[in-house]
Order: C-alpha cells, then sequence, then structure tokens
C-alpha cells in the first residue's frame, strides 16, 4: 500500500507543530497514528528526516512500543484483555475462538480490511471478566459460544 | 438531590453513559430537571456491582442498574420518595436490601484516604475539589518553609506506592540536595501491571489531587516544571487530567506566581505507548526524551541526573494523591494507620475468582483473609481458594497458609511475593498454577527491552521450559534447571523488571511444587488447564442425547443422533471446555 502524497505533508505539519525536536518523538508518531491509523516506513522516513535523526532510530522506537504498529488496523478493531483479572476468568479461550472465527493470528487484519486482532493487558473493567472490546465497545463476560455471533453483527 | 453516576472505565463499559442520558431525558420530562443535579464521579470502588448510582443526600446506593431502571428511580424514589428495592445491594448471607454503602461488607473494612474523593465529587469541576479541602495543603505549605513541609511528609512514613516502597520524604530531600537550573517534578501514571487500575481510577476520580501533590513536591525541592507520564491506553484519565490542569490554571493555581507567593508552577502530560518497563523511572524518563524505554544503571539516579540529564523526582500516582490530606491532617495522623514500617493505606485491584470485584483501599496490615473473605466475599462459586497474586508480573502466588499474614511491604517480600502496584488475583481450584507462572513469563517476555542477556534470554529460556512442561513433554531435570535460571536471573539482570521477573516462577515452585512434579512426571494437570494434558470424552451411560454439547461446541466436534449418546471426535476437539458447561447430565469426562 502506498502512502499518498497528502498524508506524508500531514506527517511534515505535525512534525513542525512539536517544533521538529527530536524530544517529542513520541508525542508527533502519536499524533502521526491517530491522523493515518499506522506509521509505515515511508512516514517513518519523512519524520526521521525533519527531525534530523537517523530513520534506524525512528524505527526503533516504532518497534519498542506496543502501541505503535506499522501495519494498518482493520475497520473493527478487535481487541481481546489479557490483564491477569481476565486470564484466569478464561480470556486465553475467548482469544482461541476469535482467532478462529476471523481465521488470523494476532497482529493481522483479515484480508478484506475488515477485521484486525490485538490483545491488550488491562481495560480495567475487571468485574466483566473476559473483557474485549471492537471499536470503541466493551463487550464483558465474555464466553467463547458468543464469539460468532458477536462478529456477525459487524458483517452485513 | 444529587444523582451520581459512576463513570468509571469499568461502568462506562456496562453503559453508564447512557444512564446518565436518560436520567437527563427523564427529569426533564418530568419538569425537575432544575432541581437535581446529575454528577458523574469516577469510580465508586464495587466494579463487580457496577453500573452504580448513589442518591444524595439519602446516600441510597443502587447496583447493576440497566439504563430501563432510570425511569424508575425517578418517578419512585427522586419523585414520591420510595427507594427501588430491587436494585438495592443484597446481602448474601442474611439476603437483607442494604441501602447505605458504609453498612455493606466491601466498604466496612475499608479506610479511604487516596480514594477519599473518588466517587463523592464530579472530576471535572475543581470546586467540588476546593469543597473538600482541596488545594488547601498547597496554600498552607506555600506559606511555610519548604523544608519544614518536606520534614512533614518525612514524618508521615509515606512510602512509594509504586511498588518498591521507597519513603517518598527521603526521596523529595535527595532531589532537593542537587542543584540546578532546572529541575523536574514527574508523575509515573505508566500503569502496566494487567489486571490493576488502582492509578487510572484515581485520575478518572480525582485528578487534582495528583496535580496538587505534585506542586507541593515541586516548592520541596525547588522545581517548577511538572510532567505527568500516562499510558495512551487511559483516554478517559487523560482527558480529566486536562480538564483539571485547565481549571486549575484558570483558577491561577498552575503558572506564574501561585496564590500570589511569587511560586511558578506548571505541568504537562507525556504519553506512553505500551511498554512495562517504562515503569521503571530510568525507561520512563527515556521514553519521555523520545527515545527507546530502555532503564540504565543507577547511579547516577534520576534525582541527580534525571530527564535531559536534570534533577528528576519521579512519584507514582498513588503516593503523590496521599500527599495533600497528610499535609492537611498531619504527619501524626497519617502515621497512626498501618504497621510499624509501612504506614497508611495501600490501594488494591482486587479481581479474580472472587465475589466483589473492584477497587479497595485498606490499611496496611489487614490480612488477606479479611480482604478476600470479608472485602472480597470469598470465591466465586463456592470454589475452593487456591492462591492469591499480588504484585503483578514482578511478585508472587500466596497460598492459604499466607492468608492470615498482616500485609506490609516487608511481610510480601518476605513470603516471596511483593507489594507492587496493587493488583490482588484471586484464583480457585481450577487454576494451573504452572500456567499462571507460564502466563506472567510470557508477559515478561514480551515486554523485555533486551538490554540485557539474563533478562532477554534467561526469561526466553525459563518460558521454553514452562512450555514444555504444560505440554506433556517436561522432565524432572527441568524443575531444577527452571530454580537455577530463575535465580541466575534475580541476581544478574539490570533493572528491576529484569530482577523481579522470576518471582511468579520462584513463588510458585515453592509454594506448588507438587503440581509442577504432577505435570513432569504423571502428565497429569489437576486444574485440567493444560490442554495436551486432556482428553475430553462422553460417557454414553450418562448422556441423555440431548445435543446441547454439539449445537454449543465451536469446534463442531461432536456428532451424535438426538436422544442416543453423542461422541467427541478427538481429532477436532480444541478442548475448550465449553461442552461441559453446557451438559445438564455432568456426562462429560476429561482425563
Amino acid at each position: 500500500m502506498k502512502v499518498s502524497c497528502e498524508a506524508l505533508r500531514k506527517v511534515e505539519d505535525i512534525c513542525e507543530q512539536f517544533g521538529n525536536a527530536p524530544g517529542e518523538l513520541i508525542s508527533i508518531l502519536h499524533e502521526c497514528q491517530n491522523t493515518l491509523g499506522y506509521l509505515p516506513e515511508e512516514v517513518q522516513a519523512v519524520i526521521a528526516r525533519k527531525l534530523g535523526v537517523p530513520p534506524q532510530k525512528v524505527y526503533g522506537v516504532v518497534t519498542f512500543y506496543s502501541f505503535f504498529s506499522m501495519v494498518p488496523k482493520g475497520k473493527y478493531p478487535v481487541s481481546v484483555c489479557l490483564g491477569t483479572a481476565c486470564y484466569v476468568r478464561g480470556s486465553d479461550k475467548v482469544l482461541e475462538e476469535f482467532k478462529r472465527v476471523l481465521g488470523i493470528e494476532v497482529g493481522q487484519t483479515t484480508p478484506d480490511g475488515k477485521f484486525s486482532l490485538d490483545c491488550l493487558r488491562c481495560v480495567g473493567a475487571c468485574g466483566l471478566a473476559p473483557v474485549a472490546t471492537i471499536g470503541e465497545k466493551v463487550y464483558g463476560r465474555l464466553n467463547p459460544s458468543d464469539i460468532k455471533k458477536i462478529i456477525a453483527e459487524f458483517e452485513e | 438531590m444529587q444523582i451520581l453516576c459512576c463513570g468509571g472505565t469499568g461502568c462506562k463499559a456496562s453503559e453508564s453513559a447512557k444512564i446518565v442520558e436518560n436520567f437527563h431525558a427523564s427529569l426533564e420530562a418530568h419538569g425537575i430537571a432544575g432541581k437535581v443535579d446529575v454528577v458523574v464521579p469516577g469510580c465508586f470502588g464495587f466494579c463487580e456491582k457496577g453500573p452504580i448510582v448513589k442518591i444524595i443526600p439519602d446516600n441510597t446506593f443502587y447496583t447493576s442498574v440497566h439504563p430501563s431502571d432510570v425511569e424508575e428511580i425517578v418517578t419512585s424514589h427522586i419523585i414520591s420518595g420510595t427507594r427501588v428495592d430491587r436494585l438495592l445491594y443484597q446481602d448474601p448471607v442474611t439476603g437483607q436490601h442494604i441501602s447505605d454503602s458504609k453498612h455493606m461488607d466491601f466498604y466496612r473494612k475499608q479506610k479511604r484516604i487516596a480514594l477519599r474523593n473518588c466517587g463523592f465529587i464530579d472530576p471535572e469541576n475543581i470546586l467540588e475539589y476546593i469543597a473538600r479541602d482541596g488545594y488547601k495543603a498547597l496554600a498552607q505549605s506555600l506559606q511555610r518553609d519548604s523544608l519544614d513541609v518536606l520534614s512533614d511528609i518525612k514524618a508521615s512514613g509515606l512510602r512509594g506506592r509504586g511498588g518498591a516502597g521507597f519513603p517518598t520524604g527521603l526521596k523529595w530531600e535527595i532531589a532537593r540536595k542537587f542543584d540546578a537550573e532546572e529541575k523536574f517534578v514527574v508523575c509515573n501514571a505508566d500503569e502496566g501491571d494487567p489486571g490493576a487500575f488502582m492509578d487510572r481510577s484515581i485520575m478518572e476520580g480525582d485528578p487534582n489531587s495528583v496535580i496538587e501533590a505534585m506542586m507541593i513536591c515541586g516548592y520541596c525541592i525547588n522545581a517548577h516544571r511538572g510532567l505527568i507520564y500516562i499510558r495512551a491506553e487511559y483516554p478517559l484519565a487523560v482527558h480529566r487530567l486536562k480538564v483539571a490542569i485547565g481549571q486549575a490554571r484558570e483558577y491561577g493555581l498552575l503558572g506564574k506566581n501561585i496564590l500570589g507567593t511569587g511560586f511558578d508552577f506548571d505541568i504537562e502530560i507525556r504519553y506512553g505507548a505500551g511498554a512495562f518497563v517504562c515503569g521503571e523511572e530510568t525507561a520512563l524518563i527515556h521514553s519521555m526524551e523520545g527515545r527507546r524505554g530502555e532503564p540504565t544503571l543507577k547511579p547516577p539516579f534520576p534525582a541527580e541526573a534525571g530527564y535531559f540529564g536534570r534533577p528528576t523526582n519521579v512519584n507514582n500516582v498513588e503516593t503523590l494523591a496521599n500527599v495533600p490530606v497528610i499535609l492537611t491532617k498531619g504527619p501524626q495522623w497519617f502515621a497512626s494507620v498501618g504497621t510499624e514500617k509501612s504506614k497508611g493505606t495501600k490501594v488494591f485491584a482486587l479481581a479474580g475468582k472472587i465475589n466483589n470485584v473492584g477497587l479497595i483501599e485498606v490499611p496496611m496490615g489487614t490480612t488477606l483473609r479479611e480482604i478476600i473473605y470479608d472485602i472480597g466475599g470469598g470465591v466465586k462459586n463456592d470454589k475452593k481458594f487456591k492462591a492469591i497474586q499480588t504484585g503483578g508480573p514482578s511478585g508472587g502466588c500466596l497460598t492459604e497458609k499466607h492468608l492470615d499474614l498482616p500485609i506490609d511491604y516487608e511481610s510480601l517480600a518476605a513470603a516471596g511475593s511483593m507489594m507492587g502496584s496493587g493488583g490482588m488475583i484471586v484464583m480457585d481450584e481450577d487454576d494451573c498454577m504452572v500456567s499462571v507462572a507460564k502466563f506472567f513469563l510470557e508477559f515478561t517476555v514480551g515486554e523485555s527491552c533486551g538490554k540485557c542477556t539474563p533478562c532477554r534470554i534467561g526469561n526466553k529460556r525459563m518460558l521454553e521450559i514452562l512450555d514444555r512442561i504444560t505440554d506433556g513433554r517436561g522432565t524432572p531435570e527441568d524443575l531444577d534447571t527452571l530454580e537455577n535460571l530463575a535465580k541466575t536471573i534475580k541476581d544478574t539482570a539490570l533493572c528491576g523488571l529484569g530482577q523481579t521477573s522470576p518471582n511468579p516462577v520462584l513463588s510458585t515452585l515453592s509454594n506448588f511444587r507438587e503440581e509442577y512434579e504432577e505435570h513432569v512426571r504423571d502428565h497429569i494437570c489437576r486444574a485440567h488447564k493444560c490442554k495436551s494434558l486432556l482428553t475430553y470424552s462422553i460417557d454414553p451411560a450418562l448422556c441423555k442425547g440431548c445435543s446441547a454439547c454439539a449445537r454449543g461446541c465451536p469446534a463442531e466436534a461432536i456428532v451424535g443422533e438426538v436422544r442416543k449418546p453423542f461422541v467427541i471426535n478427538p481429532e477436532k476437539c480444541i478442548r475448550c471446555g465449553m461442552c461441559i458447561s453446557r451438559c445438564k447430565f455432568g456426562a462429560i469426562n476429561v482425563i
């Protein structure tokens, strides 16, 4: 997938908003990911040039933090909580079932671009464990048998 | 009259925003919108029974409220003055309805110091904070000599709530000693411990207490800039902090010449990006500088050379939340709570296999038994208690023999666990302790920054061994190797994350060795968790052929004709256990 020139110009603008300061790299990456949805190599190259740092430094930071992604997320990003509270209430089985139903592994996006699957560490809704989120919506007290139905809600 | 609807993340996940919306609409429809306030405070703590709605002034505490219940609350309670009994908390023993939270077992043994305002005030209105003595400690401190203020913090005995328990006053004193053009006060709000949400609840419920404490710290150590390093995964906490900072600036409580005293202080927010190691202060500082969050050897400590080489004092959110009230009520008052070496209270996120999941705050020295059985209401579904995990991935699993241990920093460490940031996960007989150790190690391996070899390679090797054991390929020698490796990593890793990463393995090995032995010797997992060690089958004598299992099987592995015994195809079976939960006749066997 190619990143449009317009998107790259936005990236330049964001760098400038932060004064092209290398110390602001993480804030810049957050802002770029909010705008573009992900941080592909082309975007990282632009950031590196604007900040006057080597591209490998930017790449090193992007890959260090789990919040940053180099692949676009699905239209409906699915995140399964693997916090300890959810784990002891069976979130591993919920994750397995999401993988099976969607046919993808953690970190991947379905070929139609609809769903992506990730794990997260704690939503803080431990009273509802096990929990998964799809977009902004939180699904609690999940049972592996619920998953097919939940995914079907999003399939037109 | 006031209606408080919990706006914590847990209750928001159960449609509390819709409840607020319905209250507004209903009050409007009944023409009483002007007479009743709808307030959205932070977490009440009793997440298990969320969403919570509280009515002031009579303190009625409604639990598990659904948006469709709103109309009845308004017509019956608000207008006619009759409580809606069916929404009240029901005591599990006596069956009686309890309307006021202070009479509930969940709240009775708690003592709220850090959480004093959570669930009481509107976190997005600074005036409500001020009305509850907010910013009084700051105003008083700025009139005093900063050294006196500092000595109050020292005298209170407050220790770091982020995990290690370093005395806060001493930390401030060290940072004060280093002279520099610029110094920084950093609030560590990178709560990365999975299953812990204490700091988030404080920031969501009482953001001003953190801001006030950072300013007091700034005054004591002679710093004028504050930074809050917060997880980007906490959008609500970020929002509330931003609102609070904006309002504090508006009221002249942040910025130049605060309260006319000539003291300047301002606060910025920095975002984390999901790296557990950034809870370690040197790693956190590198992350704020826009770099990979890798820790460095101490000394130099951040107090000497921290953010961009300047003296920096890092405190955790909960530690800071205690500061203002220590100063308004006095250090002696604070020191009167707790044990000899651990003063005050500790907030825990109580979760897992327990009846009352929620956020609790208890005096140091409370026993695990009181927490689990009195406050937590016991183990879910009347299962047998097996272990309680404290301290997250750096902590350990404690067992029945530790239940009467008064908890404080020293006692937990002596028992092979640690205070940590305050996650407390209860496990029952269905949890396999080898799998639990593996779960934490998977987390650590994923989060290891890779800088030092013991943590990067050693933990990976330990995980491989645990993989083997849970897969039925372990040998008795593996247990000794595991123990040796764990001890070596503990002794040689660079930072706190690496040094504590073997704790879950070491504590389960010492407290549950027989379970490890069963896995490697008999290839049995007594909790039926390790899939490779299990076989599912249907007992034809008990099966009524109702087909419930086959219909619920996500792998379509169960076949048969109705009213005749069904069979499980072991090739297709994914060992998820769904059939067991569906079968009403106990016909599913697991070996």
